[in-house]
């Protein structure tokens, strides 16, 4: 073979053990391992920490509410939607960290009347209209018990 | 305009590879192990409170402002003269007041809309770099600490379920709460969801809650026509919507 041909083979087998050495370093461990990503970065995107509590932690403690609740129209709702995330006063309820909802701004985004909102899903009312003497709904309205005490 | 062929070629290449199959489902989950998550939403139960919403951004650390969401929910609208109007105040984290006099409606409802979790996802095709995938279990997720920011696969969804992160400077995504499922609990918006409008689970198990809602109610998915294998499946789905 020609010296030319040969010097230029060198050159090549040169270039791609150098391009197979440097591609070695450049590509992260775990690539491939399921299929064209990062396969650790499964791991990563599972390790973040949780803010939502488990509404099952709530009863673990509080199950008298659990009680109250049997047969109520907001039996099935979790207690996060009104008392927040919850991740905090369930790793250490003495802190007692969590809300509790009772306004009309917060109980009109399920309650207020709106064409949009079936009736068969969710009880309505105005509440720009309705007992307009109160401040918080849950001046009349307990949300464990909706209907105790009232007419 | 480059972002765009890009989308354009791996959609007609994938279905090129993959029959036209518009409602990949429970009927045909890839044959692996493990669970394969779909999802499924009740257009008629949606009250459109906005704790979906509200709650993805707690859990998840979406960004208040700019307005970015990884779900978000819209009211359409449909007056008697035949317009559609379509309304997402915040992305309806603080819920919605009707603005439309009631004698000029014809019909409205409220749309919830998050990632599809497409099993042929033109938004991980693009990637140049593979920082987005498929995961093993049929959850679209993004590698951030290899996301090199270039922002193709927000302009490939075709739902709009991406955005680019102002401060981590990647792109993020709805992860269907990875971490809450690998730990067995539902994802924030789903925990949160009064009337149980969303749901989710292993559309390869016959038996699972999803399964069922699927054989109970006639459900369509978002933009069949692309071809996307999307997961996420309607139910009420108006043609109004898009």
């Amino acid at each position: 073979m020609p010296a030319q041909i040969n010097r230029i083979l060198l050159l090549f087998i040169a270039f791609i053990g150098l391009f197979l050495i440097v591609r070695h370093y450049l590509i992260p461990e775990t690539f491939g391992q399921y299929g064209h990503y990062r396969g650790a970065s499964l791991d990563d995107v599972a390790s973040r920490e949780m803010v939502f509590a488990d509404k099952e932690d709530c009863f673990a403690c509080h199950d008298d509410i659990l009680e109250q609740l049997e047969n109520e129209m907001h039996a099935g709702l979790s207690c996060l939607i009104c008392h927040g995330p919850g991740r905090e006063h369930v790793e250490d309820p003495q802190l007692g960290n969590i809300a509790k909802e009772s306004g009309r701004e917060f109980c009109g985004r399920c309650h207020d009347i709106n064409p949009a909102r079936s009736t068969d899903v969710v009880f309505q009312v105005d509440i720009l209209t309705h007992h307009t003497e109160k401040t918080n709904c849950t001046e009349c309205h307990n949300p464990h018990t909706l209907w105790e005490g009232m007419e | 305009m480059k972002a765009s062929i890009a989308a354009a070629g791996t959609l007609v290449l994938s279905s090129a590879t993959r029959p036209f199959d518009v409602l990949l489902m429970a009927s045909d989950p890839p044959p692996e192990e493990g669970p394969w998550w779909g999802i499924a939403i009740d257009i008629t139960k949606c009250i459109g409170c906005g704790l979906c919403a509200r709650g993805c951004k707690m859990e998840n650390d979406v960004p208040e402002e700019p307005f970015y969401f990884r779900t978000w929910v819209e009211q359409y609208t449909v007056l008697n003269n035949g317009e559609v109007k379509i309304e997402s105040p915040n992305g309806g984290i603080d819920g919605f007041t009707h603005s439309v006099p009631e004698e000029e409606i014809f019909k409205t409802f409220f749309v919830p809309k998050m990632c599809n979790h497409c099993s042929k996802s033109p938004c991980t095709q693009v990637c140049p770099v593979g920082a987005t995938f498929e995961s093993p279990d049929g959850v679209a997720l993004v590698d951030e600490k290899y996301c090199i920011g270039c922002g193709y696969c927000v302009q490939a969804c075709p739902y709009g379920c991406r955005y680019f992160h102002p401060e981590k400077k990647v792109a993020d995504k709805c992860t269907l709460c990875y971490h809450r499922l690998k730990n067995g609990l539902a994802p924030a918006c789903m925990e949160v969801c009064p009337s149980k409008a969303r749901i989710y689970g292993n559309l390869r198990d016959r038996d699972s809650e999803i399964v069922n809602f699927l054989r109970e109610h006639d459900y369509q998915v978002l933009k069949p026509h692309l071809n996307t294998g999307s997961k996420l499946y309607y139910n009420g789905l108006s043609a109004e919507i898009s």
